[in-house]
């Protein structure tokens, strides 16, 4: 779908913007510059600040990423459970490094803070969907349900 | 009335007063970084917190409205420990770069670390590392000297109405950025230099063009000559440790030709000449029933703007080119000529208020001489500088005069420099042309003063003209939507990008606050009440002008050399 017809759906809705940021993140995973400078037309701000908002909040990007989102979760109780071997597992399936996309532009690895499922550590998402209790064994069966 | 205790000393204030406020009033100064005084609230940096007390909290005293019978104490050990602790927490990450810093000297936070004596700091130092930003000719950005404060955002938002500014990411990794983080030449800025006034620090700056100059004045081959604009004189004063205002315009001239320059004239000149161009334009339009209402063109921030936010009406623009560019391309033909000078050696320099100036000087149609029309733009603040560098005690030095052919003017000239000056000396001269009688008074009030907008209507024998006049960009914007509407109700809109005109310009003497803009623009008035010559068309040189050369305003020659047409920005992101 177009970004203007996914932006022009929240138009007039109170925190209208956050909801259509998401709504662009489904279908774009990512926020792309002209979404921007629509969304600031549509909720009466200035692109500055439309941006600020895209910006502030660490589940959006503004930067063109892979599909599929994969966030492992970096907050203490996480990373005592063994994120970072996790992260290993992570960069090794997919053959990038963190924060990077892949170049079939299916996926991106991120960071995230807490996603508050610490009963459960480490913790990965993907596309907003938590696995919980995730070992490095588990990463290519994971991903694989993406591919 | 609210009464409180501040260090021990019994105060009272109004109710909603801060705590800033009622200890300014007793003569006790509270540290402050983000707080500025014409500004919202943004009690973000926490420099100026106090003890309250029965709060266990330290509060910013910027943000906290007193109460009856509170106790405040401004400077316990608590308290300066505290603040010690956030200059140096700002300082591990700030470059330490005071002696190269365009700002040493007139920077906040330079002064708190002063104050406090920050010496050794405890935090690990680690700059950020960005690169800076010289996308503009007018101003650069240098983001690791940014503190966060926001007083840009809102200076360039709230009083511009421009929005080129906003914040990046968030908590440590926040940043102000441009436009979708862009350069700052691919934002909608307007290059108005007012974010250069609000930041406390060194983080924004004119594009400084002091080698420049020294490089020209260095070569043998080059005749350096100068203009200077009427918000210039009232406000150099601040730069050379005088009172706004008092320096005197011979010692002024001398200080000039002391620094290098071989000719010293003056923009006043040419501000007459766009009273006459302008006027006459304007009673064409009303006459022929031409795009109306016409608007004012001196001021570049307000052309950028227009050009970027309103190019649907650039037909009420002026034709006329500022008075800057007036002088620019008249120095390289009718002068060159009268001085049997050859152009190509002219280096012409212009001293102004403005930032933005930088830029109109370097527009590719400014050459109608043939040349470049204007070679180098100096800001006030560029020329205190070089003042400052050549040693010059400004109590001792003899007064100078302004060289001949376009350095006389008239206190219509000198109120240019002030909101509200064009439009009056514009009345003075229209005035006479269509009644052909005297204006006895030639003081026109309403125009006068800071106010955002300001509206007069004037009989002319039976015509009524009405006019508006808005400094600062927001008030323009409300103006120029009246317009696009279809519902504005004036011949003639006056408009000066900064706020309080020129003397307010992008490139004046840091100018921390509005009440300084006040005094500047009663100094132009004062200068002006001082003239015997106070209306455009009276000025001899003028008159001469039009005789050997113009011959009549709009004529031939002056569409050539003085009338300029403006072009859409077409900015991708607004
Ligand atoms: S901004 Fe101020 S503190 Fe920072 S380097 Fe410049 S003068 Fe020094
Ligand atoms: S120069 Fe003017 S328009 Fe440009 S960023 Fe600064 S305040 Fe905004
Ligand atoms: S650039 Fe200057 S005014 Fe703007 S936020 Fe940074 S320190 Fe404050
Ligand atoms: S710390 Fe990882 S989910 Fe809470
Ligand atoms: S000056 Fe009070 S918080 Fe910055």
């Amino acid at each position: 779908m177009d970004y203007k017809e996914i932006i022009a759906r929240y138009d007039g809705k109170v925190g209208g913007i956050i909801e259509a940021y998401h709504a662009l993140l489904r279908e774009f995973s990512y926020l792309p510059e002209e979404a921007i400078a629509e969304a600031a037309r549509v909720f009466k701000l200035s692109t500055a600040e439309a941006y600020g908002i895209a910006t502030f909040y660490s589940m959006f990007s503004v930067e063109a990423r892979g599909k599929n989102v994969v966030r492992i979760c970096e907050s203490a109780p996480c990373h005592v459970a063994g994120a970072a071997d996790v992260v290993a597992a992570l960069e090794r399936e997919l053959g990038i490094k963190m924060g990077e996309s892949t170049a079939d532009g299916k996926f991106a690895l991120e960071f995230t803070e807490c996603v508050g499922q610490c009963q459960a550590t480490p913790v990965i998402t993907i596309n907003g969907k938590p696995y919980l209790d995730v070992s490095p064994a588990q990463i290519p069966a994971i991903i694989a349900e993406y591919k | 009335m609210v009464n409180l205790t501040i260090d021990g000393i019994k105060v009272s204030v109004p109710e909603g007063s801060t705590i800033l406020q009622a200890a300014s009033e007793v003569g006790i100064k509270i540290p402050t970084l983000c707080f500025h005084p014409d500004q919202s609230i943004k009690a973000n940096c926490r420099v100026c917190v106090c003890e309250v007390e029965g709060n266990r909290l330290l509060q910013a005293a910027c943000a906290m409205p007193v109460f009856e019978g509170m106790v405040v104490k401004t400077r316990t050990p608590k308290v300066l420990e505290a603040r010690k602790t956030i200059l140096e927490l700002i300082l591990s990450n700030h470059p330490q770069d005071c002696l190269n810093c365009i700002r040493n000297g007139n920077c906040e936070l330079q002064d708190l670390a002063q104050e406090y004596c920050i010496r050794e700091n405890p935090f690990e130092y680690k700059v950020r590392g960005f690169a800076k930003d010289f996308s503009t000719p007018a101003l650069f950005r240098d983001q690791d000297k940014c503190i966060l404060c926001r007083r840009c955002i809102e200076a360039c938002s709230v009083v511009q109405s421009v929005n080129a500014l906003g914040l990046e990411g968030r908590g440590y990794n926040s940043m102000v950025v441009p436009t979708l983080g862009k350069a700052l030449i691919d934002s909608p800025c307007v290059m108005c230099g007012q974010c250069i006034h609000a930041c406390p620090v060194g983080a924004i700056g004119e594009r400084e063009q002091i080698d420049e100059f020294l490089a020209a004045v260095a070569n043998p081959d080059k005749v350096v000559i100068t203009q200077i604009a009427p918000a210039v004189r009232v406000a150099i004063a601040e730069e050379i440790g005088m009172m706004t205002g008092e320096m005197p315009m011979g010692t002024f001239v001398q200080g000039l030709r002391q620094i290098g320059f071989d000719y010293v004239l003056h923009t006043n000149f040419s501000a007459d000449l766009t009273i006459l161009e302008e006027g006459n334009e304007l009673l064409k339009r009303l006459k022929e029933g031409g795009t109306l209402p016409m608007f004012t063109s001196c001021s570049p921030g307000w052309i950028n703007f227009c050009e970027t936010f309103y190019p649907d009406l650039l037909d009420n623009l002026s034709t006329c080119k500022s008075p800057q560019q007036m002088f620019g391309a008249l120095a390289k033909t009718y002068w060159a000529e009268k001085m049997g000078i050859d152009p190509s050696k002219i280096y012409s320099v212009s001293i102004m208020p403005c930032v933005a100036k930088k830029f109109e000087a370097a527009r590719p149609e400014m050459n109608d001489s043939g040349y470049q029309d204007v070679d180098l733009v100096l800001t006030t603040r560029e020329i205190g500088r070089l003042f400052r560098m050549s040693g010059l005690d400004f109590s001792k030095l003899p007064a100078s005069d302004f060289d001949s052919w376009m350095g006389k003017y008239t206190g219509a000239a000198v109120i240019f420099g002030a909101s509200g000056g064009v439009m009056e000396a514009a009345l003075r001269t229209v005035y006479e042309v269509v009644t052909g009688k005297t204006l006895e008074d030639v003081n026109f009030a309403a125009t006068r003063g800071i106010t955002g907008i300001k509206e007069a209507a004037v009989d002319l024998d039976g015509t009524v003209v009405k006019v508006a006049i808005a400094n600062g960009l927001a008030n323009a914007r409300k103006l120029m939507e009246q317009v696009r509407a279809g519902e504005s109700p004036y011949h003639f809109i006056e408009i000066m990008a900064c706020p309080g005109g020129c003397i307010g310009g992008g490139g004046q003497p840091i100018t921390k606050a509005n009440v300084k803009r006040v005094e500047r623009i009663e100094a132009i008035y004062a200068e002006d009440e001082g003239l015997p010559l106070r209306k455009s068309h009276d000025n001899p040189e003028v008159k001469t002008l039009y005789e050997e050369f113009l011959h009549e305003p709009l004529g031939h020659k002056s569409h050539e050399l003085l009338h300029t047409h403006y072009h859409p920005k077409n900015k991708k992101f607004l």
